[in-house]
Protein backbone atom coordinates (compact mmCIF):
# COMPACT_ATOMS: atom_id res chain seq x y z
CA UNK A 1 0.00 0.00 0.00
CA UNK A 2 2.72 2.41 0.95
CA UNK A 3 5.00 1.52 -2.40
CA UNK A 4 1.41 2.72 -3.92
CA UNK A 5 0.82 5.43 -2.26
CA UNK A 6 4.56 6.59 -3.02
CA UNK A 7 3.87 5.70 -6.36
CA UNK A 8 1.19 7.34 -6.70
CA UNK A 9 2.19 10.79 -5.33
CA UNK A 10 5.59 10.14 -7.89
CA UNK A 11 3.31 9.85 -11.14
CA UNK A 12 1.38 13.47 -10.16
CA UNK A 13 4.95 15.32 -9.57
CA UNK A 14 6.08 13.80 -13.08
CA UNK A 15 2.24 15.14 -14.40
CA UNK A 16 2.68 18.03 -12.96
CA UNK A 17 6.09 19.06 -14.62
CA UNK A 18 4.69 17.84 -17.69
CA UNK A 19 1.62 20.11 -17.43
CA UNK A 20 3.45 23.25 -16.77
CA UNK A 21 6.29 23.04 -18.47
CA UNK A 22 4.25 22.62 -21.93
CA UNK A 23 5.03 19.07 -22.58
CA UNK A 24 1.91 17.96 -22.48
CA UNK A 25 0.73 19.90 -25.23
CA UNK A 26 1.58 18.56 -28.85
CA UNK A 27 1.49 22.06 -30.61
CA UNK A 28 4.74 23.21 -28.28
CA UNK A 29 6.44 20.27 -28.95
CA UNK A 30 6.09 20.52 -32.33
CA UNK A 31 7.00 23.79 -32.29
CA UNK A 32 10.10 23.01 -30.20
CA UNK A 33 11.18 20.56 -33.38
CA UNK A 34 10.29 22.94 -35.95
CA UNK A 35 13.58 24.89 -35.66
CA UNK A 36 13.27 26.37 -39.24
CA UNK A 37 9.42 27.65 -38.38
CA UNK A 38 7.47 28.67 -35.42
CA UNK A 39 10.12 27.37 -33.21
CA UNK A 40 9.63 26.92 -29.14
CA UNK A 41 12.93 26.81 -27.41
CA UNK A 42 10.87 26.11 -24.44
CA UNK A 43 11.33 22.89 -23.74
CA UNK A 44 15.59 23.14 -23.91
CA UNK A 45 14.48 24.48 -20.33
CA UNK A 46 12.43 21.28 -19.69
CA UNK A 47 15.50 19.40 -20.51
CA UNK A 48 17.55 21.00 -19.06
CA UNK A 49 15.96 21.34 -15.44
CA UNK A 50 15.23 17.49 -15.69
CA UNK A 51 18.65 16.64 -16.65
CA UNK A 52 20.24 19.13 -13.52
CA UNK A 53 18.23 17.98 -10.93
CA UNK A 54 18.69 13.72 -11.49
CA UNK A 55 22.19 14.24 -12.77
CA UNK A 56 23.14 15.84 -8.95
CA UNK A 57 20.20 13.52 -6.98
CA UNK A 58 21.18 10.33 -8.56
CA UNK A 59 24.71 10.94 -7.15
CA UNK A 60 23.49 11.26 -3.88
CA UNK A 61 20.84 8.54 -4.33
CA UNK A 62 23.49 5.94 -5.46
CA UNK A 63 25.58 6.13 -2.67
CA UNK A 64 23.16 5.09 -0.59
CA UNK A 65 22.76 1.09 0.11
CA UNK A 66 20.14 -0.03 -1.52
CA UNK A 67 16.72 1.50 -2.55
CA UNK A 68 13.73 2.20 0.09
CA UNK A 69 11.68 -0.70 -1.11
CA UNK A 70 14.16 -2.88 -2.69
CA UNK A 71 17.48 -4.79 -2.28
CA UNK A 72 19.31 -3.35 -5.05
CA UNK A 73 19.73 -0.36 -7.62
CA UNK A 74 18.51 -1.79 -10.96
CA UNK A 75 20.98 0.67 -13.41
CA UNK A 76 21.00 -0.46 -16.62
CA UNK A 77 24.65 -1.37 -17.87
CA UNK A 78 24.55 -1.82 -21.68
CA UNK A 79 27.24 0.40 -23.52
CA UNK A 80 26.88 -0.70 -27.21
CA UNK A 81 24.97 0.74 -29.66
CA UNK A 82 23.25 -1.57 -31.15
CA UNK A 83 20.53 -1.45 -34.10
CA UNK A 84 16.88 -2.09 -32.30
CA UNK A 85 18.70 1.53 -29.99
CA UNK A 86 19.18 3.55 -33.37
CA UNK A 87 16.09 2.04 -35.32
CA UNK A 88 13.73 2.32 -32.26
CA UNK A 89 14.94 6.17 -31.42
CA UNK A 90 14.44 6.92 -35.57
CA UNK A 91 10.63 5.63 -35.52
CA UNK A 92 9.99 7.26 -32.17
CA UNK A 93 11.41 10.50 -33.55
CA UNK A 94 9.45 10.04 -36.31
CA UNK A 95 6.09 9.41 -34.47
CA UNK A 96 6.96 12.08 -32.29
CA UNK A 97 7.20 14.71 -35.08
CA UNK A 98 3.96 13.55 -36.46
CA UNK A 99 1.50 13.32 -33.32
CA UNK A 100 3.97 16.00 -31.11
CA UNK A 101 3.18 13.25 -28.32
CA UNK A 102 5.90 11.26 -26.31
CA UNK A 103 4.57 8.67 -23.87
CA UNK A 104 4.63 10.64 -20.49
CA UNK A 105 2.39 13.46 -22.50
CA UNK A 106 -0.22 10.82 -23.70
CA UNK A 107 -0.73 9.25 -20.60
CA UNK A 108 -1.23 13.16 -19.10
CA UNK A 109 -3.75 13.69 -21.95
CA UNK A 110 -6.03 10.40 -21.38
CA UNK A 111 -8.68 12.11 -20.13
CA UNK A 112 -8.28 15.81 -20.93
CA UNK A 113 -10.82 15.02 -23.69
CA UNK A 114 -8.98 15.44 -27.18
CA UNK A 115 -9.88 13.35 -30.16
CA UNK A 116 -6.46 12.72 -31.56
CA UNK A 117 -5.45 10.95 -27.93
CA UNK A 118 -8.52 8.39 -28.28
CA UNK A 119 -6.44 7.25 -31.74
CA UNK A 120 -3.38 7.85 -30.25
CA UNK A 121 -2.73 6.04 -27.45
CA UNK A 122 -4.49 2.17 -27.99
CA UNK A 123 -2.25 2.82 -31.42
CA UNK A 124 1.02 3.17 -29.18
CA UNK A 125 -0.43 0.29 -26.58
CA UNK A 126 0.13 -2.04 -29.77
CA UNK A 127 3.52 -0.74 -30.89
CA UNK A 128 4.66 -1.09 -27.35
CA UNK A 129 2.88 -4.96 -27.12
CA UNK A 130 4.45 -5.74 -30.74
CA UNK A 131 8.09 -5.06 -29.42
CA UNK A 132 7.76 -6.92 -26.26
CA UNK A 133 6.39 -10.33 -28.38
CA UNK A 134 8.79 -9.75 -30.66
CA UNK A 135 12.03 -9.18 -28.07
CA UNK A 136 10.65 -12.04 -25.92
CA UNK B 1 2.69 30.16 -32.14
CA UNK B 2 3.08 29.11 -28.87
CA UNK B 3 5.07 31.43 -26.17
CA UNK B 4 7.88 31.06 -25.17
CA UNK B 5 7.54 29.94 -21.56
CA UNK B 6 11.32 29.74 -20.16
CA UNK B 7 10.70 30.15 -16.38
CA UNK B 8 7.68 27.47 -16.10
CA UNK B 9 9.28 25.08 -18.78
CA UNK B 10 12.50 25.28 -16.26
CA UNK B 11 10.44 24.43 -13.13
CA UNK B 12 8.64 22.21 -14.84
CA UNK B 13 11.07 20.04 -15.80
CA UNK B 14 12.76 20.46 -12.27
CA UNK B 15 9.70 18.47 -11.07
CA UNK B 16 9.81 15.68 -13.68
CA UNK B 17 13.34 15.27 -12.79
CA UNK B 18 12.71 15.30 -8.83
CA UNK B 19 9.56 12.79 -9.37
CA UNK B 20 12.54 10.44 -11.37
CA UNK B 21 14.32 10.65 -7.92
CA UNK B 22 11.63 9.75 -5.84
CA UNK B 23 11.35 6.48 -8.44
CA UNK B 24 15.22 5.85 -7.94
CA UNK B 25 15.60 6.64 -4.08
CA UNK B 26 12.12 4.65 -3.49
CA UNK B 27 12.12 1.87 -6.09
CA UNK B 28 15.53 1.85 -7.38
CA UNK B 29 14.50 2.03 -10.74
CA UNK B 30 15.00 4.49 -14.19
CA UNK B 31 11.71 6.42 -14.20
CA UNK B 32 11.49 5.71 -17.75
CA UNK B 33 7.58 6.15 -18.87
CA UNK B 34 7.59 3.73 -22.02
CA UNK B 35 9.51 1.24 -19.77
CA UNK B 36 7.04 1.51 -17.24
CA UNK B 37 3.84 1.18 -19.13
CA UNK B 38 5.64 -1.62 -21.12
CA UNK B 39 6.15 -3.66 -17.84
CA UNK B 40 2.33 -3.38 -17.61
CA UNK B 41 1.78 -4.63 -21.44
CA UNK B 42 1.63 -8.61 -22.24
CA UNK B 43 3.36 -10.88 -22.78
CA UNK B 44 2.95 -10.93 -18.51
CA UNK B 45 5.94 -12.20 -16.99
CA UNK B 46 4.22 -11.94 -12.38
CA UNK B 47 3.13 -9.44 -10.84
CA UNK B 48 6.64 -7.90 -9.05
CA UNK B 49 6.44 -4.20 -9.55
CA UNK B 50 3.30 -3.65 -11.16
CA UNK B 51 1.23 -1.60 -8.38
CA UNK B 52 3.67 0.47 -8.19
CA UNK B 53 3.84 1.06 -11.82
CA UNK B 54 0.33 1.33 -12.04
CA UNK B 55 -0.30 3.65 -8.79
CA UNK B 56 2.38 6.13 -11.14
CA UNK B 57 0.50 5.61 -14.33
CA UNK B 58 -2.51 6.76 -12.57
CA UNK B 59 -0.74 9.94 -10.90
CA UNK B 60 0.37 11.25 -14.34
CA UNK B 61 -3.17 10.59 -15.37
CA UNK B 62 -4.71 12.80 -12.81
CA UNK B 63 -1.89 15.46 -12.34
CA UNK B 64 -3.75 17.77 -14.94
CA UNK B 65 -6.85 18.08 -12.90
CA UNK B 66 -4.76 18.64 -9.24
CA UNK B 67 -3.14 21.28 -11.50
CA UNK B 68 -6.48 22.70 -12.53
CA UNK B 69 -7.58 22.67 -9.19
CA UNK B 70 -4.42 24.37 -7.52
CA UNK B 71 -4.08 27.26 -10.48
CA UNK B 72 -7.65 27.58 -11.39
CA UNK B 73 -6.40 27.80 -14.97
CA UNK B 74 -7.30 24.53 -17.77
CA UNK B 75 -4.57 22.84 -18.66
CA UNK B 76 -4.64 24.20 -22.49
CA UNK B 77 -4.17 21.71 -25.33
CA UNK B 78 -3.78 21.29 -29.62
CA UNK B 79 -4.18 18.04 -30.67
CA UNK B 80 -4.33 16.56 -34.29
CA UNK B 81 -7.92 14.92 -34.34
CA UNK B 82 -7.07 13.32 -37.46
CA UNK B 83 -7.38 9.26 -37.30
CA UNK B 84 -4.66 7.95 -39.54
CA UNK B 85 -2.26 10.76 -38.82
CA UNK B 86 -2.53 9.86 -35.59
CA UNK B 87 -2.66 6.14 -35.41
CA UNK B 88 0.48 6.23 -37.63
CA UNK B 89 2.43 8.76 -34.69
CA UNK B 90 0.83 6.22 -31.41
CA UNK B 91 2.26 2.85 -33.64
CA UNK B 92 5.38 4.82 -34.51
CA UNK B 93 5.88 6.09 -30.89
CA UNK B 94 5.64 2.46 -29.09
CA UNK B 95 7.28 0.72 -31.90
CA UNK B 96 9.89 2.90 -31.35
CA UNK B 97 10.22 3.49 -27.76
CA UNK B 98 9.53 -0.62 -27.37
CA UNK B 99 12.72 -1.57 -29.50
CA UNK B 100 14.89 1.62 -28.67
CA UNK B 101 14.18 0.78 -25.11
CA UNK B 102 13.21 4.09 -23.88
CA UNK B 103 11.77 7.55 -24.31
CA UNK B 104 12.10 11.09 -23.61
CA UNK B 105 12.03 10.33 -19.51
CA UNK B 106 14.28 7.18 -19.71
CA UNK B 107 16.77 8.28 -22.58
CA UNK B 108 16.16 11.82 -22.80
CA UNK B 109 16.66 13.08 -19.12
CA UNK B 110 17.62 9.79 -16.74
CA UNK B 111 19.89 8.18 -19.23
CA UNK B 112 21.34 11.79 -20.28
CA UNK B 113 22.15 12.37 -16.51
CA UNK B 114 24.23 9.37 -16.19
CA UNK B 115 26.09 9.91 -18.65
CA UNK B 116 25.09 7.07 -21.13
CA UNK B 117 26.34 6.76 -24.00
CA UNK B 118 23.81 4.73 -25.44
CA UNK B 119 20.88 7.11 -23.91
CA UNK B 120 22.64 10.56 -25.63
CA UNK B 121 22.79 8.54 -28.68
CA UNK B 122 18.99 7.73 -28.79
CA UNK B 123 18.33 11.24 -28.21
CA UNK B 124 20.04 12.51 -30.31
CA UNK B 125 18.54 10.50 -32.71
CA UNK B 126 14.88 11.04 -31.71
CA UNK B 127 15.55 14.59 -31.82
CA UNK B 128 16.58 14.59 -35.21
CA UNK B 129 14.23 12.48 -36.72
CA UNK B 130 12.04 14.96 -34.60
CA UNK B 131 13.36 17.90 -36.74
CA UNK B 132 13.26 16.09 -40.02
CA UNK B 133 9.73 14.90 -39.66
CA UNK B 134 8.20 18.15 -38.40
CA UNK B 135 10.43 20.25 -41.49
CA UNK B 136 9.32 17.27 -43.99
CA UNK B 137 4.96 17.97 -42.86
CA UNK B 138 5.58 21.73 -42.59
CA UNK B 139 7.35 23.09 -44.62
CA UNK B 140 7.75 20.69 -47.96
CA UNK B 141 3.90 19.24 -47.72
CA UNK B 142 2.85 22.06 -46.11
CA UNK B 143 0.44 20.20 -44.16
CA UNK B 144 -0.69 20.81 -40.98
CA UNK B 145 0.82 23.93 -39.67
Amino acid sequence: MVKAIVGFLSGIVFGLGLVLSGMSNPAKVLNFLDIFGTFDPSLIFVMAGAILIVFAGYKLILKRKHPVFAQVFQIPTRKDLDKNLILGAAFFGIGWGIGGFCPGPAISSLLLGSEGIIYFFPAMLVGLTLTKIIKA
Amino acid sequence: MTDFTPVASLIGGLLIGFSALMVMFFHGRIAGISGILSRLLPPWYGMGGVLWRVAFLIGIVVSPFIYQMVTGSAVSQSVSNDKVTMILAGLCVGFGTGIGSGCTSGHGVCGISRLSLRSIVATITFMAFGIITVYIIRHIIGGSA
